[in-house]
């Protein structure tokens, strides 16, 4: 591990990146990748840089390219710089069905900017396209951050949306 | 792996197969084709373009090949109206996203794409939606990229992982935008890089020099044996009328495999450069003037027989390790029948005290063998720069759990893991290698033969080298392995000799890593001053290269020689040759060192035009043809030795071919086996180290020989190194320099104006200087002292 590596994570990732390790057989560390971009990414504002990938490639002893994969695979990673609250409507199925395209469209219009966007003051990132996040008994529903909210009409993502910080 | 075989019937046709083998290694060995991408015999299966399918009886739908383990009475169906139609519908899908650009791509009429879409697509997609694209990455000097082209087979990127072991390449996105690449822009940086163009089967990865030089129909494919390392990697030229245009891997399981080292396949670009040497030239009055070949040997004979008849040890001769076992053969039957002894090729090496004790000539273990070693010790040998597929083979035993210990002067960054490093100072390594010796001694309970014994007893080991040694001697195939470390050491002969001790006392392999493309060829052929023609011993020695550097004989024979860049010391070799009577250079290139010692140059044909044989370190003759004609008026060495030996008229110059003059070496020499270093002789060595920071010389991969410093795309990678030095960080700060700081480098009266680079790879007390480059040659000394200092009128860090 380099000097650099120490200085980009933060104590407290390094603890929440070992704890999972422990969970894996020594010679896998690799197992470990998505848990610890995920915390990387949820103590950076919600993305991560090329410095933060490196530095837990660097940690897990992976290649670096290894990381970069994982992160441009998955899609609750960000790669590019975005609000501050991830706001993602499921717009599969079940949602679609309930009128989730609505619910799009009313976000839309409320903050002014297309889906995969975020607003101007950095409050709200509203994620691309999401496909189902397995609550179809509660559609149309999103998730806010980490936090799932069903069963959704335009008032109710006014007040949700209004809450946040 | 078992041996068991099962029979399965392909097509109708009944064959045998290894159990546990594959369906298309099965149908491969018995030269029944199934297309593919993704599948390569020496890659892991990734089973992802799935060309491959084939109609398996029982199955419910085609199956890969290439994943389909093969079961007893299994029946397959390569061409049954189920696989035809499954092959279609791949291709179909792989041709949705490729452009139809093949009449301006590189890989046209040596595309797998295009040859399977003839044999195996349809002529009409379905697809009317509009293609991908994807942009282009930069991804160095050597591979070009047209990533829109690409078909996502992954074998650049398996190719990485599991042989170059760099991963750089990698598969970023998903589904619609998954892309090959880097992510963040960077350079291809791996030694081996080049085999990705090879492996994609279409033309994503292409060669960037060569771009659109040529097409593949208009080339002339002529075997050819590289020539950089001592492993004479097998290749094919391939030429455009009188040019080598590119270089590929000839398939040789023995040797290279399939691959090929970038310094291997990128050297020809040297054969090419603007500072070729073409005519013969000769110094007049001081200036130089070009002459016709009967002029020069003209000269030659006059002068060098004039000296010769005088005094006949007064003429030297130094020739390059890369040289033709033929040209070397040769160079030391005129020095000897002149009367002369002082002939040597080893232009690096700085101690010649153990040279009684050598072996006939360096070897390697059989590469096979190297694969199975359990444990190894690296002492001053860096396999991955000075024979990269070497490298590979260790890396394959590494992988499979041997024990590696590297004992260096430099933290190197090997692509596998270690058991143990150590790297310290030049000054260091003796007692370091005493330590290990003293270790292994006691835990196999055996005694170190003398007169070694003193020096073993006086170096006790720390507890790493104890761990280290422990390891080792659990090894069943241990493996000793010197290198091009050792090569420049000053205490050079009594670090062999440990070697030998270790090796003796592990029961191990002991190979060196002797540098250049002929090292073997060299001894074999007694280009040494000690040894005739099979190593027939010499009752009065001519001098050693050491010393024939270091005072000026009257006339010299110089072969492929570039004194700055190719000897230990350059600076001290240059001012030496200028101080003799009548220097005469063979050389491939103009070199601003020879145009001032040397008073006749005669240009020589290189690689590709020449023609002859090296041995390598397995002691495999390997002989070449020329595969196209040498530029200008240059002409193969051998044949201008054989020319001047007859104009010297002496005896046995007269063979018509290049193959006579083989027999000649083959009837004294062909038969005798490398064998072992003798029985050790020294006790310690006499080396004093000065007062200061301690040199450590790496010689740049991409710098080892003049027509590798020609090659323009490998002169622009890292692996040609830099005119900067560098120091530990401890060493800088104690000098209260900082990385960046503008400095000069004090040898004694010799200075030189660089920059410091900090680097944790290098030990306290070292400086660590580039090798082979012009603007450090008055420093490059290794184990020498210098002192560093800001340069004047820079400010304080």
């Amino acid at each position: 591990m380099s000097e650099q590596t120490a200085t980009v994570l933060s104590d407290h990732a390094r603890e929440v990146i070992d704890a999972w390790l422990a969970k894996y057989p020594p010679e896998q560390k690799r197992s470990a990748v998505l848990a610890a971009l995920s915390e990387v990414q949820h103590e950076n504002q919600g993305y991560l840089t090329t410095a933060l990938m490196d530095a837990v490639a660097d940690y897990l002893e992976l290649p670096r390219i290894a990381v970069y994969e994982v992160a441009s695979f998955y899609s609750m990673y960000e790669t590019e710089p975005c609000g501050r609250h991830c706001v993602a409507v499921c717009t599969n199925v079940s949602c679609m069905l309930r009128g989730s395209d609505e619910i799009v469209a009313h976000i839309e219009r409320k903050l002014g900017i297309k889906i995969g966007e975020s607003t101007a003051d950095g409050r709200i990132f509203l994620k691309p396209e999401e496909e189902c996040l397995a609550a179809c008994c509660g559609a149309p529903m999103m998730q806010v951050d980490h936090v799932y909210y069903e069963n959704l009409t335009p008032e109710r993502v006014d007040e949700i949306l209004d809450g946040l910080s | 792996m078992s041996d068991e075989q099962v029979k399965i019937e392909v097509d109708g046709r009944e064959i045998d197969a290894r159990k546990g083998a594959m369906l298309i290694e099965a149908t491969d060995a018995a030269g029944i084709y199934i297309p593919r991408f993704c599948y390569h015999k020496h890659l892991s299966v990734a089973a992802n373009c799935r060309m491959c399918l084939v109609e398996v009886e029982k199955a419910p739908k085609p199956m890969p090949a290439c994943a389909t383990p093969v079961m007893d009475g299994m029946k397959v169906f390569t061409r049954s109206q189920k696989a035809i139609a499954a092959q279609h519908a791949t291709m179909e899908f792989l041709l949705i996203n490729h452009p139809l650009d093949c009449p301006i791509c590189d890989q046209g009429g040596e595309c797998e794409l295009q040859d399977l879409a003839m044999g195996y697509g349809g002529d009409v997609s379905q697809f009317t939606e509009r293609k991908r694209v994807v942009r282009d990455k930069n991804i160095g000097p050597l591979v070009q990229t047209d990533m829109t082209r690409c078909i996502h087979c992954t074998r650049c990127v398996r190719f990485g992982e599991e042989i170059a072991g760099l991963r750089e390449l990698g598969a970023t996105g998903r589904g619609e935008h998954m892309e090959i690449g880097t992510y963040v822009a960077k350079a291809m940086t791996s030694e081996l890089s080049g085999n990705v163009i090879d492996l994609c089967p279409v033309g994503a990865l292409t060669n960037k020099p060569y771009r659109y030089s040529a097409r593949a129909w208009e080339l002339q494919q002529r075997e050819g044996i590289a020539a950089h390392d001592g492993l004479g990697s097998n290749l094919y030229f391939h030429a455009k009328g009188a040019v080598v245009k590119r270089v590929v891997p000839r398939e040789n399981d023995a040797v290279n495999e399939i691959w090929l080292s970038d310094r291997d396949r990128y050297s020809y670009l040297g054969m090419n450069d603007a500072a070729r040497l073409t005519r013969p030239r000769v110094k007049r009055d001081g200036r130089w003037v070009d002459c016709d070949w009967n002029a020069a040997f003209d000269l030659m004979r006059e002068r060098l027989g004039a000296i010769a008849g005088e005094q006949a040890d007064a003429i030297a001769a130094l020739a390059s390790p890369s040289a033709t076992i033929e040209e070397l053969f040769l160079l030391q039957k005129l020095m000897r029948e002149l009367g002369s002894h002082n002939i040597d090729h080893r232009l690096r090496q700085r101690d010649f005290a153990d040279q009684a004790a050598e072996p006939i000539y360096p070897t390697l273990p059989n590469l096979a063998d190297i694969e199975q070693a359990d444990g190894v010790v690296l002492l001053g040998a860096y396999p991955r720069h000075e024979a990269p597929l070497v490298n590979l083979r260790l890396r394959k035993a590494a992988l499979r759990g041997a024990a590696v210990v590297a004992v260096d002067t430099l933290r190197r960054d090997y692509n596998y893991a270690l058991a143990g490093e150590f790297a310290v100072r030049p000054s260091e390594l003796v007692a370091r290698c005493a330590g290990l010796v003293g270790a292994v001694a006691a835990l196999k309970q055996a005694s170190v033969p003398a007169p070694l014994d003193k020096l073993v007893a006086g170096h006790a080991a720390d507890e790493t080298t104890s761990a280290a040694a422990r390891r080792l001697v659990e090894a069943s195939r241990p493996l000793v392995m010197t290198g091009a470390g050792l090569e420049q050491h000053p205490c050079r002969g009594v670090l062999m000799q440990l070697a030998k001790v270790l090796a003796d006392l592990l029961g191990a392999a002991n190979g060196h890593l002797a540098a250049g493309a002929n090292a073997a060829g060299a001894w074999l052929a007694g280009a040494v001053p000690h040894r005739g023609p099979a190593g027939r011993v010499i009752d009065r020695p001519g001098a050693t290269a050491g010393d024939l550097l270091a005072t000026a004989r009257r006339a010299y024979v110089l072969l492929g020689v570039e004194p700055d860049l190719d000897c230990a010391d350059g600076a001290t070799a240059r001012a030496t040759l200028a101080a003799a009577e009548f220097v005469v250079a063979l050389h491939g290139f103009e070199s601003a060192a020879l145009d001032e010692v040397a008073d006749l140059q005669l240009p020589i044909a290189v690689l590709a035009e020449n023609e002859g044989s090296f041995v390598n370190l397995n002691g495999a003759w390997q002989s070449f043809a020329a595969a196209v004609r040498p530029q200008g008026e240059a002409r193969p060495a051998w044949k201008i030795l054989r020319m001047l030996g007859n104009r010297l008229e002496l005896d046995g110059f007269d063979a018509v071919q290049v193959a006579d003059v083989t027999r000649a070496i083959d009837n004294l020499a062909g038969k005798v086996q490398g064998g072992s270093r003798a029985t050790p002789t020294l006790e310690s060595s006499a080396h004093a180290f000065g007062d200061g920071l301690e040199v450590v010389v790496e010689v740049p991969m991409y710098r080892v020989d003049a027509l590798v410093r020609h090659a323009g795309a490998l002169q622009d990678m890292p692996q040609s190194g830099d005119d900067d030095v560098r120091l530990a960080p401890a060493t800088a700060s104690g000098l209260g320099l900082a990385d960046g700081a503008a400095v000069t480098v004090s040898a004694g009266k010799r200075s030189v104006a660089t920059r410091l680079v900090v680097d944790a790879t290098v030990p306290e007390g070292v400086c660590l200087v580039a090798g082979a480059r012009a603007a450090l040659a008055d420093i490059a000394v290794y184990g020498g002292a210098v002192s560093v200092a800001r340069a004047s009128g820079e400010a304080a860090a």
